[in-house]
């Protein structure tokens, strides 16, 4: 249990660092957009999303009605019911109340760090631990961002604005070699994903999360055909 | 800021909140056609994919050859066999250098 919370803290690591930066920057532009050091901390603490401050932020700027930042909030992380969804399936089962807790942490990257574990199945301690050392590392930056009111060197400040990403790639390249599957998952939803984001058809959180959706149906199609076809033994092969 | 922005606070935590824990919470234990349960569990490599690209090649505004040099430096890094860890770290290393030279 303790090990579990322990290895969860330390899978979390790289998402600790990832949100420095982003946090950091988050309260110098909140503080820009004249909220007080409790009301931008507050954001982070209560709503803990990224992408959706950002843009608050933004819309706070000129002036929209608080009614619509809401409904953007809510189109912008639409995205996670079907990444929670996805994480049921391989999490240990636990008590309704205790996964209402730890849901609060999901995010994009905790997601996908808890999501591509090599285990079959993943423990709520594991959960917590990486979920906490995120969740504590965007609080406590985005304060410290505020507080200092100043960013980073630029070039240290543009290098780690990489971190994110390139834990992304981290997290998926152990699992493309030797996996087909894998690799069309990833290969057909960043296409999509480039689709969208070229077209201007649909906003960020839209697109990603049709793009996700699109490829996880389109492969499972695919595969479901071919499985019928194939003898099982080189499904069981492909899918290790 | 007035009290409107802790009611917009609630408003935002709540809608950032129930796509969250409604699966997680209720769909505890249920047994999900195997069609449904195949296609979550593709969720997370199709999610990487579509995190990754294109946003890895835009994260300066305006110099795609930062992106470009840092995906590449990222991809390299993993599939010569190095952790998480020294994916983030090496990239930020590569691109600190990068940026501090070039």
């Amino acid at each position: 249990m303790k090990n579990q919370f322990q290895a969860g803290l330390k899978a979390g690591t790289s998402i600790a660092i990832g949100y420095f930066p982003v946090a950091l920057t988050f309260g110098l532009l909140a503080k820009t957009t004249g909220l007080s050091l409790m009301e931008a901390t507050a954001m982070s603490l209560f709503v803990y999303a990224g992408a959706a401050q950002y843009i608050s932020l933004s819309m706070l700027q000129v002036g929209v009605d608080p009614i619509l930042i809401v409904m953007n909030t809510f189109i912008v992380n639409i995205r996670h019911f079907l990444m929670t969804a996805s994480l049921n399936e391989k999490m240990h089962r636990a008590p309704k109340w205790v996964k209402a807790v730890y849901s609060f942490g999901i995010t994009d990257e905790s997601f996908s760090v808890i999501a591509t574990q090599k285990e079959d199945k993943i423990s709520t301690a594991f959960a917590f631990g990486v979920s906490l050392i995120a969740y504590g590392s965007w609080v406590i930056f985005t304060a410290v961002g505020h507080v200092i009111g100043a960013n980073l060197p630029a070039f240290i400040q543009a290098a780690m604005s990489i971190a994110l990403y390139a834990m992304f790639v981290g997290l998926l390249v152990p699992s493309m070699k030797g996996n087909r599957k894998v690799v069309m998952l990833a290969g057909i939803a960043a296409a999509i994903h480039c689709f969208f984001y070229f077209t201007q058809l649909l906003s960020t959180g839209w697109a990603i999360l049709v793009s996700t959706l699109a490829s996880a149906i389109i492969v499972e199609i695919l595969y479901a055909r071919r499985g019928k076809a194939a003898a099982s033994l080189y499904q069981g092969k492909e899918e290790e | 800021m007035g009290a409107w922005y802790w009611w917009m606070l609630l408003g935002m935590a709540l809608v950032t909140y129930i796509p969250r824990m409604v699966p997680l919470t209720f769909l505890d234990g249920k047994k999900l056609p195997p069609i449904v349960s195949g296609v979550l569990s593709n969720i997370p490599y199709a999610v990487l994919g579509a995190l990754i690209f294109p946003a890895i090649l835009f994260v300066q505004e305006g110099n795609i050859l930062f992106g470009v040099i840092g995906a590449a430096t990222a991809f390299l890094i993993a599939v010569l066999g190095g952790g998480v860890m020294s994916v983030v770290l090496g990239t930020i290393a590569v691109l600190a250098v990068y940026s501090l030279f070039l």
